[in-house]
C-alpha cells in the first residue's frame, strides 16, 4: 500500500521501529542520568562512555571467554555497575561539596580516559558483534516484516525502564531514594546510610547504561566513539523532558526517538539535528522542560 | 540603561592585596609583551606563537564567562570555529581585507552567541551547560552539511589578505606583529571589562545571584551581555586562527574544542586574567609535543609505555581533567597567587 | 554501658563550625533520662546549631558528645541515630515526593539504646488520628500542624528515646500548639527524654524540667523549673519575654 508520502507503509513502520530503537536507548540513558542527577547532583558525562564499555564488555566476553549474549546481558551491567561504585568511591565523592560544574568536568575527564584506553588498545575502527541466534531474522506480522532483534531491544528497554520506575515510585527502597533526593541530610539523620545509597545509585545508573550498551552492540558499531554523540543527544532529551520525573524521562526519550525516525523519512538531512531543534522549541515555550520540576 | 553603581555589600572585597597583585601583574604583563615583541628575533617560530596567542585569547574570552560570571559554556567551539569559517570564507571567496574578515568573524560569533545565550540563560545551573553543548552540537552538524565549509575536508587555502588593503600579511613575521597587537588590545579590553563596574557586577552574580536580583539587578540581561562579549572575543580568536593557519575545519566546531578551552582555563586558573593564557600555553605545547614528552618520560623512567603517549592525547587530556578537578582546582596561576603573602 | 543513671545526652566543650564560621564556642549541657530540657536564646544564639551538631549536620566539630553514654563526636550522621536519637528539624522536612504514610514509615526502626522498639504504626495513628485520615495524601499537602505531627510521629516509630525537637510550635495555631504540649507531657510520662529548642516561651516554660540559655554559641545560664520565676528578669532582658 502506498501512502501519499511516497513511502510504503512497511517502510514507514520499519523506520518507526528504528526510531523506537533509538528512542529506547535515549530513554534508558536519560533515565540513568536523571536518577544519578537527582541524588548526586552530578551530570554524569561518563554515561556515554560507560554505555560504550557495556557494549565492549559484551564483545570481549564473547571474544575472550566465549560468553554468549544472554550471559553478557546480565554480566556486563554487573561489572560496569561495580566499576561505577569504584568511580564514585574514589573520585566522585570528593566533588559533591563543590560547584556543580566540577561534576561535569570530572566525568568528562573520566570519559576521555575510558575512550583513550579503548582507543589505544583497539583503535578507532569498530568491533563486530552479531545478534544472538534466537533473535536473528524477522517475523512476518502481516503489515510488515518485524526485525526480531530490534523488537526485542524495544521490549527489553521498556521493561527495564518500567521496572526501574516501579522500584523508585512504589517500593520502600525507592522511597529512600526519593526522600534522599529531596533532603539527604535529614534522611541520614534517621539512620539511613545515605552515602552507601549514593554509591549504589551511581552504580545502578551506570549499570543501566551498560545494559543499554549490550542491547546496542549488535545494532550500533562498537567503537570508542559510539557513546559520544549519543550522550549529547541524551543531554538534549534531558533538557526537553526535565529531570524531575521518571516517566517523563522514559516518554521523552521514546518520543524523541520516534520523531527522529520520522524525520529520517520526511526530511533526512535534518535527522541529526531534529532533537536539538525540538529542544530549542521547548526552551522557548516551556523553559522548565515538559515534565520538569526545576531544582 | 541601568546605573552601574554597586552598593558596597555586593562588591567583592579586594583590598590592599588586590592592588599589590595588580601592580605586580602589570609589570609582568609589560615584561611578557616585550618578550612577545622580541620573540621572532629570538628564533621562536612565529606561527607557533601566533597559534598559542589565538588559543590564549580564546581561553581568556571563555574565562570571562566562566571565571568571572560563573557560567560554564560547553559550546564555545561553535563561536570559535564558526567565526573561523566565516572569516576564512569571507577572505577567500569574497576577497575582503584582513580587518574586515576579522570583523565578519566577530559578528558571526556575536550572532551565534546571542542566540545561544538567549536560549541557554533560560535555565539555571547545569542545564545551562547542557543547552550550550546541545546547541553547539547542532551547529556542528549544520557546518558538516553546509557545502561552503568544505565538509570533512574543511575550508582550505585561506589567505591572510592585506591589512586595510595596504599591508600584505603573507609574511609570517609581519602577520605576527599584527596578531600580537590584536592580542594585547583584546587582553587589555578584557582587563578593563573585569575591573569595570559591569565586571564587578558579573562577579557578584557569580558569588550570589539571588542577592544581586534582590538588589534590583536584572541578572539575566547581564549574563547575556557577558555571553555575547565572551562570544565576540572568542570569535576574534577563531577568525585570527583561521587566517594564521590558513584553514578552518570541523575540529574547530567539535565539542572536543569546547572541552579543550575549558581545560586550558581550568589548568591555568579560572577567575584570573593570566590563568587562561598560561593554560593555553601549557595545553598547546602539550598537545604538540606529547610524543616527545612521552619519549622523554620513557627514557627517564624506563617504562616503555610512555613512548606511546603521543598517540593518547585523549587519555592524557582526561587524566589532566581528573587531576585538576580533584587536586588542582585553582590552576597554575591561582596556586601561585595563593602563595603570595598578603600585602604589607 | 548505659544504666539508668547515665545521662541521655552529655555535651562537653562542644565547638562547631559551618565552613569557616565558628558558631558553637564550648557548649556544656547535660540532659538526664526522662527529662524535658529547653534551649532558650535569641535568634542566632546557636540553639539550632547545637541540635544539628549533635546529629553531625554541621561542618567540623570538636569536644565531646555522649548519647546514652556513647561518644558520638567522631561518627558520621547515619550512625548517630542508631544510639537512640530522633531528630525533628526546624524545617520539618516532610518529603513532597512521598505520601503521608510513606513519610511516616520512612525512618528505619532502630534498636534504641535500651533495645526498646518504637511505637507501631497503629499506636501512632491512635495518637494522631489526622495522620491516619490523610495517610495517602502527598506529604506536603498536609497542613502545618499535621506536618509537625507527622515529623514527630515518624521518629517515634524508630525506637528513639531521646528526641531533639527544633521549633515545633512555630507557625501553628494555638489549638494545635496546645495539642503539641499535651503530646510532650504524654511522651515524658512514657519515659522519653526531650530536648526542645523553642522561641515560644509560653509554650515551652510549663513543659520543661530545666532550662539552658544560650548566647553567642555558648551556655550563659542554666536553671531548673523551680528557679524560673527568679530568672525572669534575666530572660526579660535577653529575650524580651
Amino acid at each position: 500500500m502506498n501512502l501519499d508520502l511516497g513511502i510504503s507503509l512497511p517502510a514507514l513502520l520499519s523506520q518507526l521501529l528504528l526510531g523506537l530503537v533509538n528512542g529506547a536507548f535515549y530513554a534508558m540513558l536519560s533515565l540513568g542520568l536523571a536518577v544519578i542527577f537527582g541524588l548526586l547532583n552530578v551530570i554524569n558525562f561518563a554515561h556515554g562512555a560507560l554505555f560504550m564499555l557495556g557494549a565492549l564488555l559484551a564483545w570481549a566476553g564473547m571474544e575472550y571467554a566465549g560468553l554468549n549474549y544472554w550471559v553478557m546481558l546480565l554480566l556486563s551491567p554487573l561489572v560496569i555497575g561495580l566499576l561505577g561504585v569504584l568511580i564514585e568511591k574514589t573520585m566522585l565523592r570528593w566533588i559533591y561539596k563543590l560547584d556543580h560544574i566540577y561534576g561535569l568536568l570530572l566525568t568528562l575527564g573520566i570519559t576521555l580516559v575510558i575512550e583513550g584506553v579503548f582507543r589505544s588498545i583497539y583503535g578507532v575502527s569498530g568491533l563486530p558483534y552479531s545478534a544472538p541466534e534466537l533473535l536473528q531474522g524477522a517475523t512476518d506480522v502481516g503489515f510488515m516484516h518485524l526485525p526480531n532483534y530490534r523488537a526485542w531491544v524495544v521490549m527489553a528497554s521498556i521493561t527495564v525502564c518500567l521496572g526501574t520506575w516501579f522500584i523508585i515510585e512504589k517500593t520502600k527502597l525507592g522511597a529512600y531514594l526519593r526522600a534522599g533526593t529531596e533532603n539527604p541530610k535529614v534522611v541520614e539523620a534517621f539512620g539511613v546510610n545515605v552515602p552507601l545509597m549514593v554509591t549504589l545509585t551511581y552504580g545502578f545508573g551506570v549499570a543501566l547504561a551498560a545494559f543499554a550498551g549490550v542491547l546496542a552492540a549488535p545494532v550500533i558499531q562498537i567503537s570508542p566513539l559510539m557513546g559520544q554523540n549519543l550522550i549529547i543527544v541524551v543531554f538534549a532529551v534531558v533538557v526537553i523532558g526535565g529531570m524531575g520525573s521518571i516517566l517523563g524521562a522514559i516518554v521523552t526519550g521514546l518520543g524523541l526517538g520516534v520523531i527522529e525516525g520520522l524525520t529520517k523519512v520526511v526530511y533526512p538531512e535534518a535527522s541529526s539535528t531534529v532533537v536539538f531543534v525540538v529542544m530549542v522549541i521547548v526552551l522557548l515555550l516551556r523553559p522548565a522542560g515538559l515534565f520538569g520540576k526545576e531544582k | 540603561m541601568t546605573e552601574f553603581s554597586l552598593p558596597s555589600t555586593v562588591t567583592p572585597t579586594g583590598g590592599a592585596r588586590a592592588s599589590w597583585h595588580s601592580r605586580a601583574s602589570t609589570y609582568v604583563a609589560i615584561g611578557l609583551v616585550a618578550l612577545l615583541l622580541l620573540a621572532p628575533q629570538l628564533g621562536v617560530y612565529p606561527v607557533f606563537v601566533m597559534k598559542i596567542l589565538c588559543f590564549a585569547l580564546f581561553a581568556a574570552a571563555f574565562n570571562l564567562l566562566l571565571g568571572y560570571t560563573g557560567l560554564l559554556s560547553f559550546g564555545h567551539a561553535a563561536l570559535f570555529g564558526g567565526a573561523g569559517y566565516m572569516a576564512g570564507y569571507a577572505i577567500k571567496a569574497w576577497h575582503v581585507t584582513t580587518e574586515v574578515s576579522l570583523l565578519i568573524g566577530v559578528a558571526t560569533a556575536v550572532a551565534i552567541g546571542f542566540l545561544m545565550g538567549v536560549l541557554a540563560i533560560r535555565r539555571q545551573g547545569i542545564y545551562f551547560s547542557m543547552i550550550t553543548l546541545a546547541l553547539a552540537q547542532m551547529f556542528f552538524f549544520i557546518c558538516l552539511q553546509t557545502p561552503q565549509t568544505g565538509g570533512e575536508d574543511g575550508l582550505q587555502g585561506v589567505p591572510r589578505g592585506a591589512l586595510f588593503g595596504v599591508i600584505d600579511l603573507s609574511s609570517d613575521v609581519t602577520f605576527y606583529y599584527v596578531v600580537v597587537a590584536v592580542f594585547v588590545a583584546a587582553m587589555g579590553l578584557i582587563a578593563r571589562i573585569v575591573s569595570s563596574p559591569f565586571g564587578q557586577l558579573l562577579q557578584a552574580v557569580k558569588e550570589n545571584e539571588n542577592r544581586a536580583i534582590s538588589l534590583g539587578y536584572s541578572t539575566d540581561h547581564f549574563k547575556l551581555m557577558a555571553f555575547v562579549l565572551s562570544a565576540a572575543l572568542a570569535g576574534l580568536a577563531g577568525a585570527m586562527k583561521a587566517l594564521v593557519l590558513g584553514f578552518a575545519t570541523l575540529a574547530d566546531v567539535h565539542w572536543a574544542m569546547s572541552g579543550a578551552v575549558i581545560l586550558m582555563t581550568l589548568v591555568g586558573g579560572m577567575g584570573t586574567l593570566s590563568g587562561p593564557v598560561v593554560g593555553a600555553l601549557v595545553i598547546v605545547i602539550l598537545e604538540n609535543k606529547l610524543g616527545e614528552i612521552g619519549a622523554g618520560l620513557a627514557g627517564i623512567t624506563g617504562i616503555e609505555w610512555f613512548a606511546s603517549l603521543g598517540e593518547s592525547v585523549t587519555l592524557v587530556t582526561g587524566v589532566i581533567f581528573i587531576v585538576c578537578v580533584l587536586l588542582f582546582r585553582k590552576g597554575l596561576v591561582g596556586a601561585v597567587i595563593g602563595r603570595i603573602p598578603p600585602a604589607r | 554501658m548505659a544504666n539508668d543513671n547515665t545521662p541521655a545526652l552529655e555535651l562537653r566543650d562542644l565547638h562547631a563550625w559551618y565552613g569557616e564560621s565558628h558558631i558553637l564556642h564550648g557548649v556544656d549541657l547535660t540532659v538526664n533520662r526522662g527529662e524535658v530540657v529547653t534551649l532558650l536564646g535569641r535568634n542566632g544564639a546557636g540553639r539550632t546549631t547545637t541540635l544539628r551538631a549533635i546529629m553531625g549536620l554541621t561542618g567540623a566539630r570538636k569536644g565531646s558528645i555522649k548519647v546514652n553514654g556513647h561518644e558520638t563526636i567522631g561518627l558520621p550522621t547515619h550512625k548517630i541515630a542508631h544510639y537512640g536519637i530522633g531528630y525533628c528539624p526546624e524545617e520539618r522536612a516532610i518529603f513532597s515526593s512521598l505520601s503521608c504514610e510513606e513519610n511516616l514509615l520512612l525512618p528505619p526502626v532502630l534498636k534504641g539504646a535500651n533495645g526498646e522498639n518504637g511505637m507501631s504504626k497503629a499506636e501512632i495513628y491512635d495518637m494522631f488520628p489526622n495522620l491516619k485520615e490523610r495517610r495517602q495524601s502527598q506529604g506536603t499537602r498536609l497542613s502545618g500542624g499535621e506536618q509537625q505531627m507527622l515529623a514527630v510521629g515518624r521518629i517515634l516509630r524508630t525506637g528513639a528515646n531521646l528526641l531533639l525537637l527544633d521549633e515545633i510550635s512555630e507557625g501553628l495555631a494555638p489549638v494545635i500548639v496546645q495539642a503539641l504540649a499535651r503530646m510532650i507531657l504524654m511522651l515524658k510520662k512514657k519515659g522519653y527524654t526531650v530536648v526542645m529548642v523553642e522561641q515560644n516561651f509560653r509554650f515551652a516554660a510549663p513543659l520543661a524540667d530545666r532550662f539552658y540559655l544560650m548566647e553567642h554559641g555558648a551556655i550563659v545560664e542554666r536553671f531548673a523549673a523551680s528557679e524560673l520565676q527568679a530568672k525572669m528578669p534575666v530572660l526579660n532582658e535577653l529575650l524580651g519575654v
